[in-house]
Parts: structure tokens; sequence; C-alpha cells
């Protein structure tokens, strides 16, 4: 922490965008770790919110707003209630007690885990980070970060990519949805049995 | 964000959180508290309830959801557009946004007219 | 970008960003926001009572207060004396988990609805997105409520809650889209500013369209607030009280508070929207501030806007009210027929619509305020005339009963 030019009003608003940090990271893990130890189905869907919660939180801290918004509308209003939809459709157990799981499958388990977190660090480690603000400084005339630190948000930098460099995604974007359109409405008509509740 | 819109919204996330807590906790200070097996029995009209309320219910609700999921992303990745239409010069916009929304106009009909979610 | 709490903050004399500032913050907005929402609780509550009891040629609660306008408080204070029950089969943590972040989901909206051209918590850029995101952590909460108080008409109630809230999600947010197309920003505080003058400057006679636009978004948001005719999930002939039956006491009193709150939210997000938010229509008033000067203005103006949008907020409930003690329940079907083969194509269609007309008229100097005022006289028109007709044929239906013509406050 360089003291030289901050004031103690800086250097509290430094330890505050830390404790935030520190606090939504927590709120990632802690879940995570619920996901994974938890015995009931439902309840590992109910944590996941809480990590779907501490990740969106983790994208608006980083100024990457629309990604965390997105992240609440799509994940959680959405992908978090089909899940439960999901769970609650698919499983015989009344109660929603997971089964024993085997040892090997620990194993496993474990070891993928650790294949994938040093995979993670080792990515991490190699990139070379730049905060936003420092990215403008240096002449790097990137929108997005202008926009960050003029106060305009990112929507519309990614608006403006999406609509212009990467238009071609953004359509077969499109025609992705679609064909999960066709495949839903197949499968709803497959099976026209069952009351409704 | 601006560090003053962040700690607005995080002292009402607080208050969000810690309101309903307050109120329960007051209903419990002031609450009697005479519990008797029948209070503490689940809600059945007087019954014995016959089967465990956590069942498998119609899997019309799950595809419901699917599809609305596809269109909520839909609606996610218009909301940028919809930000830029007024600034942008018109329509070489206004066509990218038609052969999106085309396409997933396709699928709507597709849904409708193969009666995916009629409820019989 | 000037937020009431910089205005409050630089009168006090406090950075944001201190920790002074932070405790600061939370006294000013803590105090004044609980207070509102728990004092649109009670009125809308009470609204709510008098006008289902006025439609139905009661009166309603008279005792308490001059026209019962205490008893909401009071059975608030009776909720508190009552025992907090949690059903023995319940799911403990989940069951007390759920009613929070119902409320939460509601409370958070709060945040970014603008009162005023200051007074408004957290203007974020994206304040619609941000609206529609919260919004939708609703569905999570029912569906937690429903499965942990493990009762079947919990669960039926809260699946057929998070099915309707995720699917007029939909319809809403392409509504959402078409004004964010006319205002061309997100921003609540914005797309108010885009509003600002005469009357026929809101976005409700922007153009042809936004008539339309606005019945989809008042539909879709009866449908989030599972208010009648979409009250399904809590249907009581049927489901008892849905996804809230077991719940008693202030855990209850949590559920009501959030039903009502996100109706006033959905009210103010319509007012922004389309009826021009915290401007009266008449710049004269709007910039008060120009003619008194001085801090004193300031406070006058912004008082001014605070008035208006909460009178326009609660005369919206008070429509919703109406609709719910007029039109009878739909079914479940019915409910999925409406949003997937009516609002939904016709929300595409409109956005599409809005494009269009913001492409060709939008560039054009002074077309808006020509489109306003015709818009306006169309509506005024309509109304009369939708007036006329509405008279006629409850004349008409009485006749044919040989029932007496019943004169009608409306």
């Amino acid at each position: 922490m360089s003291a030289a030019g901050r004031g103690r009003e800086g250097e509290w608003a430094l330890s505050f965008h830390a404790i935030i940090f520190w606090a939504l990271a927590a709120m990632t893990i802690v879940p995570a770790i619920g996901i994974v130890v938890s015995k009931n189905i439902v309840h590992m869907a109910f944590w996941l919110l809480g990590t779907l919660l501490g990740v969106a939180g983790l994208y608006l801290h980083m100024e990457a707003d629309f990604l965390g918004m997105t992240q609440v509308f799509v994940y959680i209003g959405g992908i978090n209630v089909l899940l439960l939809f999901g769970i609650m459709l698919t499983n015989r157990e009344p109660l929603y007690v997971r089964a024993a799981v085997k040892r090997p499958a620990i194993a496993s388990a474990v070891l993928l885990g650790v294949v994938v977190a040093v995979g993670l660090i080792q990515s991490f480690g190699a990139t070379e980070w730049h905060t936003v603000k420092d990215a403008v400084a240096p002449g790097l005339a990137d929108a997005s970060a202008k926009a960050v630190v003029n106060g305009d948000g990112t929507a519309a930098t990614l608006g403006t990519y999406l609509l212009s460099d990467y238009i071609l995604p953004f359509e077969i974007v499109s025609i992705l949805l679609l064909v999960v359109l066709v495949g839903a409405a197949y499968i709803a008509r497959r099976d026209p049995e069952g009351g409704s509740a | 964000m601006e560090p003053s819109v962040l700690v607005s919204l995080l002292i009402v996330l607080g208050l969000a959180a810690a309101i309903p807590v307050v109120m329960v906790i007051l209903g419990r200070a002031f609450g009697p508290k005479r519990p008797t097996e029948v209070k503490y029995s689940v809600y059945e009209c007087g019954l014995e309830p016959p089967v465990d309320a956590r069942r498998r219910f119609t899997v019309k609700f799950y595809e419901v959801a699917v599809l609305f999921v596809v269109f909520d992303v839909e609606v996610a990745f218009l909301f940028p557009w919809a930000l830029l239409f007024k600034k942008s010069s018109g329509f070489l916009f206004f066509g990218e946004m038609i052969v999106f929304l085309g396409i997933l106009g396709v699928g709507l009909f597709y849904v409708i007219k193969r009666g995916a979610l009629e409820w019989e | 970008m000037e937020s009431y709490f910089t205005f409050v903050s630089s009168v006090l004399g406090f950075e944001p960003t201190s920790l002074l500032g932070f405790v600061g913050a939370i006294a000013v907005w803590a105090v004044p926001i609980t207070a509102f929402v728990s004092v649109v609780g009670l009125v809308s509550i009470w609204l709510e009572r008098k006008i289902s009891a006025h439609i139905q040629c009661r009166v309603g609660p008279m005792e308490v207060g001059p026209h019962g306008a205490l008893q909401t408080l009071a059975d608030g204070i009776k909720l508190l004396g009552k025992e907090d029950l949690v059903p023995a089969q319940a799911d403990r943590i989940l069951f007390g988990l759920a009613p929070m972040l119902v409320f939460a989901s509601t409370f958070v909206g709060f945040a970014v609805i603008p009162f005023s051209q200051k007074a408004v918590i957290a203007d974020l850029n994206l304040g619609i997105f941000f609206l529609a995101a919260v919004g939708s952590l609703e569905a999570i909460g029912v569906v937690m409520a429903g499965w942990s108080s493990n009762n079947k008409w919990s669960l039926f109630g809260a699946i057929r809650a998070a099915t309707q809230v995720v699917s007029y999600e939909i319809p809403l947010g392409l509504s959402l889209l078409a004004v964010v197309v006319v205002a061309g920003s997100m921003s609540l505080n914005d797309i108010t500013q885009a509003q600002s003058g005469w009357v026929w400057n809101w976005f409700l006679f922007r153009n042809p369209f936004m008539w339309a636009v606005f019945l989809i978004y008042f539909i879709a948001s009866l449908a989030e607030c599972k208010r009648a005719p979409f009250d399904l999930p809590e249907a009581e002939s049927e489901l008892v009280s849905g996804f809230h039956t077991e719940y008693s006491g202030m855990r209850f009193a949590i559920f009501f508070l959030a039903e009502y709150g996100a109706m006033y939210i959905v009210s103010a997000i319509a007012v922004v929207l389309f009826f021009g938010g915290w401007y009266t229509g008449i710049p004269f008033l709007d910039h008060i501030s120009g003619s008194i000067g001085g801090t004193t203005g300031v406070v006058v103006e912004n008082l001014i806007g605070a008035g208006t949008i909460i009178v326009k907020s609660f005369l919206l409930i008070c429509v919703q009210m109406w609709i719910r003690w007029t039109l009878p329940r739909i079914r479940l079907d019915q409910m999925m027929d409406l949003c997937l083969k009516y609002l939904l194509p016709f929300s595409l269609v409109l956005l599409v619509a809005v494009s269009l007309w913001q492409a060709f008229q939008g560039p054009i100097d002074g077309g808006n305020s020509v489109m306003g005022m015709i818009m306006l006289a169309a509506t005024v028109a309509s109304l009369i005339w939708m007036r006329r007709l509405a008279g006629r044929v409850s004349k008409a239906s009485a006749l044919r009963r040989e029932l007496p013509v019943v004169k009608t406050g409306l």
C-alpha cells in the first residue's frame, strides 16, 4: 500500500474494498462447500443460490455491472428455478436424501478437483492482470475501461462490441436458443400425459 | 460503480436482511409459546396428511421453465442493444436485432404451433 | 450524478467513502426507507380493505382511527402477539430464510426507485435491469417457502407462483426494453428526465404503441405480484393459502408486507417509465427552484417531486385493487396461454414497432411534442368514449334483467 499520496480517507476506501471482496469471496465459497457436503439435494440447489449471488456480487464489485445483473437475472431467476423444478421432478426419494457416495468416487472427485485447481491457479498466475483504471492511463484506448472510469457502466460498450465486432456470435446465440426452444417443445409434446398440480 | 452507490446498495441489502430478522425476533418476544402436537402438525383441513408433501409433480412446469429461461437469456442480450439504439445510426442496428428476434420468433411460433404448453 | 446521498452528505459535511460517511449513510437511509416501506404497507392494506368494501357495497373497517385508517396498525400489533409457529415437519432453516428472501427481493427495489431528482438511494446506470433482476429472486424465495413447509398446498402454490413469475418476466422485460429504446438509457433518473415538460412529453404519449406497451407491462406486473386475476398461487378455494399456508404471526406479516411493497414497486416503475416519474406535467411546478431559489427552492422542488410520484404510484395501486375486486381468477392453462400466445408475441411485435418508430420519428425536431399532443387528445377522447360505452352497457344489462339501474361512482 503506497501511503505516500493517500490520506486516511483513501486508505479506508481501500480497506473498505478489501472487506467487501473478502465478504463476497466467503459468500461464494461457503455455499459451494455447502453444496458438496450437503446430504439433501434440494438443500444443494438452495446453497447454489448463495454461490450465484456471491459471484454476482463479485462481478458488481469489479465494476462489471451488466454481467453481475445478468448473473442474477438469468442464473438465479431462471436456471436456479429450473434446477429446483428438475430436482423435484426426477427424484424418487420422498425426502431427497442423497445416497451414500462410494469411496472410489470421492477419490476421483478429489483428483479431478486438484487438477482443476492447479490449472486455474496456473492460468491466474500466467495472466497479466491490470485494473481498468490503470489500463486507461498508459494509452490503452479501451472503450470499456473509459466507460467504467466515466461511470457509464459496461452495458453500452458491451452492446457496441456485441453488435459490431462480435455480431456473428451474437446471431449464433439466437440460433442456439432456437435449438433449445425446438428441443423443449419437442420433448414437451412427446409426453402428453400428466395432470396439473 | 461509484463508492457512494455501492455503499448505499450495501446498506439497503443489510436493511433488507435485518428488518425481517427484527420482526421475527419481536414476534418471538411478544408471542406466547404453548406448543401442542396438533398445532405443530401439517395443515390439512383436520385430516392426517395422506401422503408426503414433497412428491414429484407434473413435468409441465419444468417445460415451461425451460422455455422461459431461453427467453430470459434473449431479453438479457437485448438490453445492451436497446440501450444503444437511440444513439445509433438506425437501420443496420435495427436489422441486426430483427435477425436475432426473427430467429427466436420462429422458435416461438413453433412452440405455439406444436402446442407444447397445452394444459389438457 | 448528484444523488440524495451526496446532497445530504455535502450538507452534513462528510465524504461518502469515509468511515464517518459510511455510518452517516446508514443513519440517513435506514430511518426514512424503513418508515416509508411500513407506511406503504399500512396505507395500501387499508386502501385494499376500503376499496374492496366499497366495490362490494360495504363500508369496510370503521372503528380504529378515522375511517378505520389505523386498523392495519392494530392488526400488525395483533400479529406481534401471535405464537411463532414452525411446523414440526418443516425444514426449519429454509422455512426461516424464505420470507427474508422474498422480502429482500422487494425491499432492494426501493433502492433504485427515484422519489425525486435527488431522492434516490442508488441511481444505477442499469436501474431497470437491476429491478428486473432482483425481482426474479422472489421466485426462489417462494419455492423455498413452499418446499420447506412440507405441505402439499404450499408446494403446489409455490410451483405455480414460480412458474408464473418466471414466465411473465419475459413480456415484462420486453416492455421494459421498448421504453429503454425510447429513452436511450436504463437509469430511472435519466428516463424520468427524458419526460420533463408538459404532460404530453410523458412516454405514454410518445408514440402510438406506448399505450399497448404499458398495458402489457401492467398485466405482466399483476402476474408478477400474484394479484387477482393472477392469484392462482394462493387460490384460497383450491390451495388454502398457497405457498404461505404454514406461515403465521410475524413471518406471515413479512410476506404480506413484501406483497404490498411489490405492488408499490411495480406501480412506481410504471410511473417512471410511462407517467413522467416525479414530474407533475406542469413545467412551472417542476422547476420551482428557479423561482424560489436557494436551498429552500431545491427542497420544495424535491418535495413536490416526491409527492407527485407517490400519489401517481398509489393511483396505479388503486387500479390494481379495482381489477382484483372486479375480475375472477383465471385458470392455470389460461394463465400460460395468455403469456405465451398473447403477451409474448405482442410484446415482441411492439418492441419492433417502437424501435421502427423511434428510428423514423425520433430524429425529427419537435416531433415528440406534436405526437404527444395528438396521443394525449386521442387518450382523453377514447377514455370519454369508453366511459359512455360502459354506462350504456351497464344500463342495458340492468334493463334486460329488470334490475334497478345502479349509479356507480366510476
